[in-house]
């Protein structure tokens, strides 16, 4: 495997996946925030190696316009964004879900302001929790490229027909240079069918897309749009086997593993942070601890089932969430993984910490003190939830 | 796993010193992460790059705090950052001066090296520009990375007349710091 590896930055090995992905139209907005995704994308444009229209256009809220009218006419469609552009994107994203859409985006999360913040967390895709969209969160550079073929394949199945958010902290992952392979033409044009949609629009054949549904029929679309979010559910682990079979790689489907198997603390995570944490792990259990990892790859649709088979035989369980809903003093992860425990009679705690906002870094230092008081519940001292690294003296 | 942090102020080219470590390491069939210490980047400034180097596939994302090498690109910068903060005390702290180590008053215990970056780079280049002279120190000071293949990383990213520029100017930096390793 390693002699078909190059070091490139993860923007990059991105934006070489959407290539082999064949989209017909990419539309985005060059402005900070941005990342070198589109950058080079425009480039692959503008020097012929992909047959694609590239829209610049004024802001985020036309970009997504835009590929909602693309995808409906039947386009493979593509765009990337970031924190308040995604923020503005809000509105057109529920268009898009809701007319069935199987755009796919690349969000390069990044902190939300006030105060101005460029740096990473998850505020900006967690925000969009409720939009009907697919999102995966990927740990790596290899992850964030081979998510887009993957995302394609599930979104654009006839079952599905959901548009898709790819999930990569910005920075940590969109600006590391590290070694991957760079997803080969031949493998992604037999492992990814073309589109063709049943339904587009086509002025030979009018039809409405996203039209008018009164009170008789507007919860059916909503109930259509959760049995489809179901059917993901069951792709997202089919897709992630066949691109096994065909690549070589695989990182989990709805979830993965990391020492789970006899872990009695189970630290849960989304994102970059799993690397850092897996060492962690590696660490702790070369201690004697029995710490072990789920990672979430799936936030929505949210795979209750298979973490409440997961968590089976932990004793804690600890949820890290680079966000955080105000108000609540917890992050979604913890929320979630709360609420699909209950009504299942599990009752093992479930301890939330909120970390690394606004781009503060996560050391192994940081995992290591969480596990320490997520271990303080065997003695009875409970914390519900709590911010890691939270810096007193400015409080 | 080696820990590399570089030292620069933007324009300087720390972040593509990062990125070249990177691509050399990795042919010479090492591992390798490389990344800014992401900042709001103003020409002038300081700024931050990390390397990180290991037989494994590395899976660490966190920034650098007890590197085993510091690379400063910028005699200047010793008094407005502590450069030496973290340094592990059998690690080397090479910085770009005209001056002897022992002009340097830290309290680390890491062993300072110095080379007249900015000279070589004059002479070979014909630019004060001393990021890839300064990795070529790194590989001879270090022995981590043959100088071939950070020849063969710059060569590829700037093609032409001049890489091979630069070539001469990382051989050179090679050279006089292979001897004091």
């Amino acid at each position: 495997m390693r002699n078909r590896m190059i070091v490139v930055e993860g923007s990059y090995a991105v934006a070489h996946a959407v290539k082999v992905c064949r989209p017909n139209v990419i539309s985005a907005y060059p402005i900070t925030p941005q990342t070198h995704i589109v950058e080079n994308l425009s480039q692959f444009v503008a020097d012929g190696e992909i047959d694609c229209e590239s829209m610049n256009v004024e802001s985020e809220f036309s970009a997504i316009s835009a590929l909602i009218g693309a995808s409906a006419a039947g386009a493979r469609t593509y765009s990337s964004t970031t924190s308040q552009g995604l923020a503005l994107m809000h509105e057109a994203l529920f268009n898009a879900s809701g007319m069935r859409l199987p755009i796919i985006m690349t969000v390069v999360n990044r902190a939300l302001s006030a105060p101005i913040n460029i740096w990473n967390d998850q505020q900006d895709s967690i925000a969009q929790r409720d939009t009907g969209w697919i999102q995966l969160y990927a740990e790596d550079v290899q992850e964030s490229a081979d998510m887009i073929p993957q995302l394609y394949k599930i979104a654009e199945d006839s079952e599905v027909l959901l548009p898709a958010m790819a999930c990569m902290d910005g920075f940590i992952l969109s600006h590391v240079y590290e070694p991957v392979i760079l997803l080969e033409q031949s493998l992604t044009d037999e492992f990814l069918p073309s589109y063709s949609p049943e339904f587009v629009l086509d002025p030979k054949n009018p039809m409405s897309f996203g039209a008018f549904a009164d009170p008789s029929t507007y919860t059916e679309f909503r109930y259509k749009q959760e049995k489809a979010m179901g059917e993901a559910l069951e792709r997202i682990e089919e897709v992630a086997n066949e691109f096994m079979e065909k690549y070589g790689r695989y990182y989990g489907g709805l979830i993965d593993g990391y020492a789970l198997d006899d872990a009695e603390i189970v630290i849960m995570a989304m994102g970059s942070v799993i690397g850092t944490v897996k060492d962690t792990i590696d660490m702790l259990r070369s201690e004697g601890e029995t710490v072990g990892l789920l990672k979430v790859r799936s936030f929505r649709p949210f795979p209750a089932e298979a973490i409440r088979k997961a968590l089976r035989n932990a004793k804690v369980v600890i949820t890290l969430d680079k966000n955080i809903s105000i108000g609540k003093n917890e992050g979604a992860l913890c929320t979630e993984v709360k609420a699909c425990l209950y009504n299942a009679g599990v009752r093992t705690p479930v301890i939330g910490f909120m970390l690394g906002h606004g781009g503060r870094d996560i050391p192994v230092s940081t995992i290591m003190k969480i596990v320490n008081k997520a271990k303080l519940v065997e003695k009875g001292i409970f914390i519900e939830s709590e911010f890691a690294d939270l810096r007193e003296d400015l409080v | 796993m080696k820990e590399i942090r570089i030292h620069g102020r933007g324009g300087q080219g720390s972040v593509t010193a990062a990125e070249l470590l990177a691509v050399a390491a990795f042919e010479d069939g090492k591992y390798s992460q490389a990344f800014p210490a992401f900042g709001v980047e103003r020409r002038g400034a300081p700024v931050t790059a990390f390397v990180r180097l290991s037989d494994k596939p590395i899976r660490l994302r966190s920034q650098i705090y007890e590197p085993d090498y510091v690379i400063v690109q910028d005699a200047t910068l010793v008094d407005v950052v502590d450069v030496e903060k973290g340094a592990k005390c059998d690690g080397i702290i090479l910085i770009n001066t005209e001056k002897n180590p022992s002009s340097f008053k830290f309290d680390t215990k890491a062993s300072i090296k110095t080379l007249d970056a900015t000279k070589l780079a004059m002479d070979f280049i014909g630019k004060p520009i001393v990021n890839t002279t300064l990795i070529g120190a790194f590989a001879g000071v270090s022995g981590l990375i043959r100088p071939e293949s950070i020849i063969n990383a710059v060569m590829e990213r700037f093609p032409g007349p001049i890489g091979e520029k630069n070539a001469k100017a990382i051989q050179a930096a090679y050279d006089l710091m292979e001897t004091q390793r």
